[in-house]
């Protein structure tokens, strides 16, 4: 975890990101290669909630309660899920109102690719709404 | 009229059936889902049984509110947040009455399984727990043994569909032939709510 202050030492706030897998293995896996992917110099506020409170696969609304509060600097938290219960306990929770920061939203990107794309965009200072659509263009990016 | 205390025993003996249930519920996740829809929902269940009793709300409102935020943090599968959210939206649209009548309660049960259809994206026939719920709120106009006799029913219409929703919609027409576990515990949901009216 960093202080989430921005490139060339100028102290903007960054976007935090919560990276929400049925796997802890996978959560910290993926957040582990997006902050590869920056840049040197600038440390993107990046939490993973995988699995469950009891270490099990599953979804632990608490875990991502916490990881959200862990990354919040004040500009916006992206948060990005991958499979069912995950996207739904992440939705119900924002529903709620109060579970999570002010400014928390929920990216509809692939998990992956979304994750790298919204650490290395909120990595350059950008605000929530590109680091939300740098992720969900990752969704055009063709394989074959 | 339905006070608190009608809504604090309704989470005990749903409680109380999900664990009785809980290995059959499995069992019915187990050839379609991932083998966990009972223990999940036994300890989610569980989990409010206790702090229902403990925090002992006085509303019927307050009590479903504190049921569903429970279910969402203690559940760690997808019922946890559908669910979750049919009882605290049924919560939120009580209000801070006192009591209500089984008109305002069927009301805001409702709006309920509408907030579940909105969070999950299932429609009736989708073979979910939307089956046996949607058909229970209609026959709840009625009485609550009318609205367990079709949320059974509407369990076990599950079982010629397809699903269209959650991990079992991966097994296509491979889901054809099982009875799905949400619909299932939704309806000892409701078998519960009747047993609580005395029905």
């Amino acid at each position: 975890m960093s202080d989430g202050s921005g490139p060339d030492g100028r102290g903007e706030r960054l976007v935090g990101v919560v990276l929400v897998s049925h796997s802890a293995a996978v959560a910290a896996s993926v957040a582990e290669l997006a902050r590869g992917l920056v840049g040197a110099g600038v440390t993107v506020p990046v939490a993973a909630a995988g699995g469950t409170e009891s270490g099990e696969l599953g979804t632990g609304a608490e875990l991502i309660g916490a990881a959200a509060r862990a990354v919040d600097r004040g500009a916006g938290i992206a948060v990005l899920a991958d499979l069912g219960s995950a996207v739904l306990t992440v939705k119900a929770l924002l529903a709620e109102g109060d579970e999570l920061p002010d400014g928390t939203r929920l990216l509809d990107a692939p998990f992956v690719e979304g994750a790298v794309a919204a650490v290395v965009t909120a990595s350059t200072g950008a605000d929530l709404a590109a680091v939300e659509a740098a992720a969900a263009e990752a969704y055009t990016y063709r394989k074959v | 009229m339905l006070d608190a205390d009608f809504f604090r025993r309704w989470m005990a003996a749903t409680a109380v059936s999900v664990g009785h249930e809980a290995e059959r519920l499995t069992a019915l996740d187990s050839p379609i889902g991932d083998a966990d829809h009972g223990s999940n929902l036994r300890r989610g269940f569980n989990a409010v049984a206790d702090v229902v009793e403990k925090e002992a709300p006085d509303t019927p409102g307050a009590v479903l509110v504190l049921a569903g935020r429970q279910l969402i943090s203690t559940v760690g599968g997808a019922s946890g947040p559908l669910y979750g959210t049919l009882l605290r939206r049924t919560g939120k649209a009580l209000g801070e009455a006192a009591e209500v009548s089984v008109e305002q309660f069927t009301d805001a049960l409702r709006t309920g399984v509408d907030a579940v259809m909105a969070l999950g994206g299932a429609a009736p026939g989708d073979k979910t727990m939307i089956d046996a719920l949607v058909p229970a709120v209609d026959a709840l106009a009625d009485s609550f043994a009318a609205a367990r006799t079709a949320a059974e029913q509407g369990a076990l219409a599950t079982v010629p569909l397809q699903a269209h929703k959650g991990r079992a919609s991966y097994l296509g027409e491979r889901s054809i032939g099982h009875q799905d576990p949400g619909a299932t515990s939704a309806a000892l949901l409701i078998a519960a709510l009747a047993e609580t009216a005395g029905e």
